[in-house]
């Protein structure tokens, strides 16, 4: 295959769209009218349910359809019967159904949209959204996953080994429990949506991961072709996979269009996002270990209960870390999810191994000071050397690399193992470790490619970019095969009228969309080469088509770099004003064959005041095995960000819900707690590099949830170092570590 | 340069990573004193707000200068200075992140001093000078559109990620540099807690304060 | 947000007309507008003080600061007198909210500032603060951020000012201007504890404006430092604070005044513990015993109990880091 010379990927590149952020230019959902995308925008602002259970039993709307400016107030009293086509989105549940919107007088939790209020302006649909008065039968909500909430639903069941005799035979036995509250993703940018009727066809500015999802989202509740719905978002202000799923604003944006006979902008308020879409849900993991004297696991037992709401049953990878992260030939994992008059919990970065990591690896940080042995020890003790619960081989795991890498920065060696020996005025110093492991997702994506008459290419995925630089690292990606500099190559995403992807979640979308975006390249230069080699006109005229090579935009022998042209001259004198390829991307059977994940050691130190109850990060590193490294500028900014995630899921972040009525009593970040600057010291990340071309064609594992997982666990367990106290619960709080 | 792809509908923008968006909605830069927003969207938010807005001296009259141009706009008592900078001034650099001054999205820099806009009413605000991030990079002549050294720096050390709290981070970093509070890394991240950044992108956004802070001030 | 009239008055006297009519005054706006838009409050009319001028912080004859009502929080904060003779002040404002909040809001509108009750702020939820007689939701509710101090079968909120702490510890006077001319009264007595009139959360007569806070003459050498504990580093109401002025000579106390905040319906000063400390001789032991007495007559609710222990520790911390350890 033909190379650049000096390839883009790899290179630590600047984001290509960094002009646009840092100058206010770069259009997310709520502002495409701004930009004149849209015009006679009216405004829409939702009215929530009060109380957390029961029926609506009147809406009085005459006050705020009578203020002057307001268009419309629509609830089930009014709204039409939508067709709600039946339909699963990829990211939606397995089981249930979709919440619909003013479909009915059934009140499912508290905050749930109940009526929206469309006016001229944000003011006047602020105000008359306070006047509309709704009455309740209202019930007393379930809330509780510890309360006796009912029936919960059905479990999911594996089972390897025999684990009751290995847990009889066990030298060391250990039963523990681990509680995670409920997180809310809290993205900097309140989900938005602009709809636009044009008689039957809808447009629909949206902050989403997935235009094809709300595409296909709107279709089947307005029960009309995908075709005639188009989805934009070439912008997303931060989601971490709150913007997966299509949301009921999302509809409720489209239905007051279509009702006002006017385009119509809905911005959730912060607190409507508590309600408004959904959270990681709170989990209670139980978790026995067995181990033998050398410290090997025997035995590992996994009891696993997560909220969800009434009408979904919300389900993640919880069981992933447990059956395959260390060699256990015994295990047994019990997965239920317990029905709560809430709305439905949702991916939230890390879905599954973030939790499931905090309880396994603090669990293993306890069997190691059982056994008085290192913890990195008793996990490099533990290294399968296939996957355990498939027996297949995996595509890369480096784990023990990443342990290496990462004692020898943070000088694990000189780690007095024994807690409560590091002082440092009134601060207890500890540290801590834990193991990072996320499945490499891959799924099919599609790219289209043109090479322009002046020599620039545009490429096209309809991806997303929520940050992790979609719009730069694919921009690489294509330069390289097509033979391009970076600044001659446009990548564009976040319009349901490109090329389909899959959702921009799960750390999929380099291995998926870069794949595709290579292979549609790598199809457009070889189609230029075809042009050339049989151009008679052309100095490449009869050559042979694999020793023609393009750099920096120049077609040429690969042995006689004089023997070119360019690619302008070549579509010059051919008449043509562009070439285009189509190409993609589909995981083969490697996914079976191989067990592909990305690995991370996470090493935490942190102070305890311990008699004022104070956590305070002091250092997070992390090293990574994520296979290949396309922009190691983003790179590194993406695991900091991770870290800084897990640094928040130890240490503050608590969706905390009245029981008496469901009310979500923080519903604001003032309240909700999440990292600030003060809060980050010294956080790092190495990445190890590497290459795994089994795990997909361009070589890399996903790097976007492996640096959330083992953050919480490393923290916790330097918690523990520092101070001989075991929190059990996240996050760890001031009231925790007080007392004693 | 490039020819759009499949743009199917001539009613809707190919969404593309351009300043075309900017140079469609907003002004040539200069002061023109008395002008109202030229912007479309401007022009019928103002339109809209004629018709709808509150009778009984529940509007004002309002003359503000937003990025040394002067704007004459009547304004619902109830407006924020955030929603007339980005639902009336089409000026949508400055960002809603909570609506309540707990995230800092929306810092912007009032009379040099840097402020949440979503808690200062527009009315409250005339004869004021009011800075956003549009009007940070150079709007004149030879260096017209040149970034400002925290912009560039924001830009180098990749202090943002998905870039919806950035303009409220360099708006306040402005500030802080300004004000001197960027004596260590400690000070800075003590004086740029106001601003919440989801990404996590926080080391990187005190490498690019002192980044500028070494480079001079502005 | 309700509809509201907007005036901006030159002078005072043209503000105390607009305030005798009911006009609700606006300084910094930052707990007022942000109250506005969740329709807690819902002022007819707004009358904006900014214009007056109220700003000046001033050293008066007899050594005592007067600070200007209009005085922002940061340029109090950076005030050179204010951080020389009064750290516990600047330390107080350096540690409330954020630098751009600090630029908005006022040392009037500091004080009066209402409070972050989860139940007061939301319309739906019961509350008496809010709507007398309407009940606490907060009482048998989420209430860790709750005042176990001078709280009421009433209510439960906590008074979020730190510099109104760090204030009541110097035992500064509010000077107030009515309809009816001048008067002044302590911090202690202008905020007012709920009992069961929770609506009432301070002395203040229809159309009066706060002109100034003044900090009266102590005396020197006088230490003073203030401590807030919060789960977060930066940008957090406090779990609880406390401020403590000391004026040692000769190896004893012989003034001692202490504060606590996080903890009080109003900002709490700590007498029993001042008591314990006047006239002894600073050590660790001394520090101890004093900050056992802090939360005396404390009522710990549901999710708050942890605040009396940490308030006594966050007491004893901040006695031994101003006092020192001999």
């Amino acid at each position: 295959m033909t190379r650049q010379t000096r390839p883009a990927a790899g290179t630590p590149l600047s984001r290509v769209d960094g002009r646009l952020k840092v100058t206010g230019q770069a259009a997310y959902a709520a502002e495409h009218d701004a930009h004149g995308a849209v015009r006679g925008v009216a405004h829409g602002v939702i009215v929530t349910s009060t109380v957390g259970r029961g029926r609506i039993t009147g809406i009085d709307t005459r006050a705020a359809a009578g203020q002057r400016g307001v268009l419309k107030v629509i609830s089930h009293v009014n709204a039409p019967e939508l067709p709600y086509r039946p339909w699963r989105g990829v990211p939606d549940p397995a089981r249930g159904e979709r919440l619909r919107v003013f479909q009915d007088d059934r009140v499912r939790f508290f905050g749930q949209p109940v009526a929206v209020v469309v006016a001229e302006t944000l003011e006047i649909a602020w105000h008359a959204a306070s006047l509309v008065r709704v009455s309740y039968d209202a019930g007393r909500p379930a809330t509780d996953l510890a309360s006796p909430a009912g029936e919960p639903n059905e479990s999911e069941n594996y089972t390897r080994g025999n684990v009751d005799q290995a847990l009889r035979q066990a030298h060391v036995r250990l039963d523990r429990t681990y509680r995670l509250q409920r997180e809310h993703h809290n993205p900097m940018e309140t989900h938005a949506t602009i709809a636009r009727w044009d008689g039957d066809r809808l447009t629909v500015w949206d902050k989403t991961q997935i235009v094809l999802n709300t595409r296909a989202g709107l279709a089947a509740d307005f029960g009309i072709p995908e075709a005639s719905v188009r989805v934009i978002s070439p912008f997303v202000g931060g989601a971490f996979g709150s913007a997966l799923r299509c949301w009921p604003h999302v509809t409720i944006a489209a239905l007051a269009a279509r009702e006002v006979r006017r385009p119509v902008k809905v911005a959730l308020t912060r607190k409507q996002m508590y309600t408004g879409t959904g959270f990681r849900p709170v989990t209670e993991y139980k978790i026995t270990l067995g181990a033998d004297q050398r410290g090997r696991l025997t035995a590992t037992v996994h009891d696993i209960r997560a909220e969800t709401s009434t009408y979904e049953d919300y389900r993640e990878g919880l069981g992933d870390v447990g059956r395959m992260t260390h060699a256990t030939p015994n295990v047994r994992l019990t997965y239920r999810t317990v029905p709560l008059d809430i709305n439905t919990p949702t991916w939230m970065r890390g879905p599954g191994p973030a939790t499931a990591a905090y309880a396994i690896e603090s669990a293993m940080d306890e069997l190691a000071y059982e056994l008085g042995m290192d913890p990195i020890e008793l996990r490099m003790r533990n290294e399968p050397d296939r996957d355990p619960s498939t027996g297949v081989p995996f595509s890369t795991r480096r784990l023990r690399e990443c342990f290496r890498v990462g004692s020898r920065t943070v000088g694990w060696d000189r780690r007095n193992p024994r807690p409560r020996t590091n002082r440092d005025g009134n601060w207890l110093i500890g540290t801590g470790v834990a193991v990072a492991t996320y499945h490499t997702a891959r799924a099919a994506a599609q790219a289209l490619a043109r090479l322009h008459a002046d020599g620039t290419a545009t490429v096209q995925c309809g991806t997303s970019d929520m940050g992790p630089g979609t719009y730069t690292s694919m921009t690489q990606v294509a330069a390289d095969a097509i033979g391009l500099q970076v600044p001659r190559v446009r990548f564009q995403l976040g319009d349901s009228s490109m090329p389909p992807s899959p959702p921009h979640g799960g750390s999929m979308t380099m291995a998926s969309v870069g794949s595709a975006v290579q292979d549609t390249c790598d199809k457009l230069r070889r189609q230029a080469i075809a042009l050339a080699v049989q151009d008679p006109r052309s100095p490449l005229h009869g050559t042979t088509p694999d020793d023609v090579t393009v750099a920096n935009g120049r077609l040429h022998l690969r042995d006689n770099p004089a023997r070119g042209e360019t690619y302008q001259q070549l579509l010059a004198r051919n008449n043509r004003t562009y070439l285009e390829a189509r190409g993609g991307y589909t995981p083969g059977d490697e996914v079976e064959r191989f067990s592909t994940h990305a690995y991370g050691a996470v090493f935490a130190q942190v102070a305890v005041d311990e008699h004022l109850g104070l956590v305070r990060v002091r250092q997070v590193h992390g090293v990574y095995d994520a296979g290949r490294i396309i922009n190691p500028k983003l790179a590194d900014s993406q695991a900091i960000g991770g870290m800084v995630g897990g640094i928040g899921m130890a240490l503050l972040e608590h969706t905390i819900t009245d029981p008496r009525d469901g009310r979500i009593v923080n519903a604001n970040m003032a309240d909700y707690l999440v990292p600030t600057n003060a809060d980050i010291p010294n956080v790092s990340a190495i990445y190890l590099g590497g290459d795994d071309r089994t795990a997909d064609p361009i070589g890399v594992k996903g790097l976007g949830e492996v640096v959330i997982v083992g953050v919480a666990p490393a923290i916790a367990n330097a918690v523990f170092h520092a101070t001989g106290r075991r929190v059990r619960d996240l996050p760890i709080t001031i009231e925790s570590l007080l007392g004693g | 340069m490039s020819a759009e792809i499949s743009n199917d509908d001539p009613d809707v923008e190919v969404p593309e990573v351009s300043r075309r968006g900017f140079l469609s909605t907003t002004a040539a830069g200069g002061v023109a004193a008395g002008v109202l927003p030229s912007s479309l969207a401007a022009g019928r938010a103002d339109a809209s707000a004629g018709r709808a807005a509150p009778s009984g001296g529940q509007s004002s009259a309002l003359s503000v200068t937003v990025n040394g141009r002067r704007h004459q706009v009547t304004v619902d008592n109830r407006t924020s200075l955030l929603d007339l900078l980005r639902e009336r001034l089409a000026l949508t650099g400055t960002k809603k992140g909570c609506d309540q001054g707990a995230c800092g999205a929306c810092t912007v820099l009032v009379d040099d001093r840097r402020v949440n806009a979503c808690l200062t009413l527009a009315v409250r605000c005339e004869g004021a000078e009011v800075t956003t991030i549009e009007g940070l990079a150079a709007q004149d002549g030879e260096r017209d559109g040149e970034l400002h050294a925290l912009q560039r720096a924001f830009i180098e050390q990749d202090a943002f990620q998905c870039g919806y709290c950035t303009p409220g981070q360099i708006m306040s970093g402005v500030a802080c540099i300004r004000e001197g509070h960027t004596g260590s890394r400690e000070e800075i991240r003590e004086w740029m807690s106001g601003n919440i950044c989801r990404c996590g992108c926080y080391v990187k956004i005190v490498n690019a304060v002192e980044q500028a802070a070494r480079g001079g001030r502005d | 947000m309700h509809p509201f009239a907007y005036t901006k008055p030159a002078d005072t006297r043209s503000a105390l007309v607009a305030g005798a009519r009911g006009g609700r005054y606006i300084a910094g706006g930052t707990t007022l507008v942000d109250l506005m838009r969740e329709t807690v409050e819902r002022p007819g009319t707004l009358v904006d003080i900014s214009g007056l001028p109220l700003r000046d912080v001033r050293t008066g004859e007899r050594r005592e600061l007067r600070i200007g009502a209009l005085a922002r929080m940061s340029d109090v904060a950076a005030h050179p007198r204010v951080r020389s003779a009064y750290p516990v002040v600047s330390q107080a404002l350096e540690l409330s909210a954020s630098a751009q909040l600090r630029n908005m809001a006022t040392i009037g509108g500091n004080i009066m500032q209402r409070t972050r009750c989860t139940y007061f702020r939301d319309v739906s939820a019961a509350c008496n603060k809010r709507q007398r007689g309407s009940g606490c939701a907060a009482l048998e509710g989420y209430n860790r951020s709750h005042a176990i101090l001078g709280t009421s079968d009433a209510c439960v909120a906590t008074h979020p000012s730190d510099l109104a702490v760090a204030l009541a510890a110097l035992d500064t006077v509010v000077h107030l201007l009515g309809p009816d001319g001048e008067r002044s009264l302590t911090l202690t007595e202008f905020l007012l504890r709920p009992g069961s009139t929770p609506d009432r959360e301070h002395d203040l007569r229809p159309g009066e404006l706060i002109t100034a806070l003044e900090i009266p003459p102590h005396p020197q050498p006088l230490r003073s430092g203030y401590l807030k504990v919060r789960d977060r580093q930066s940008y957090e109401f406090a779990l609880t604070s406390a401020a403590v002025v000391l004026h040692i000579t000769g190896g004893v106390i012989r003034d001692a005044r202490v504060a606590a905040g996080g903890v009080g319906t109003v900002p709490w000063r700590l007498t029993a513990v001042e008591r314990r400390l006047v006239g002894a001789r600073p050590s660790d032991r001394l520090w101890a015993q004093a900050a056992a007495e802090a939360s005396h007559g404390a009522r710990p609710l549901r999710h708050n109990g942890f605040k009396t222990e940490l308030l006594e520790r966050t007491v004893e911390r901040q006695l031994r880091t101003v006092g020192g350890t001999p």
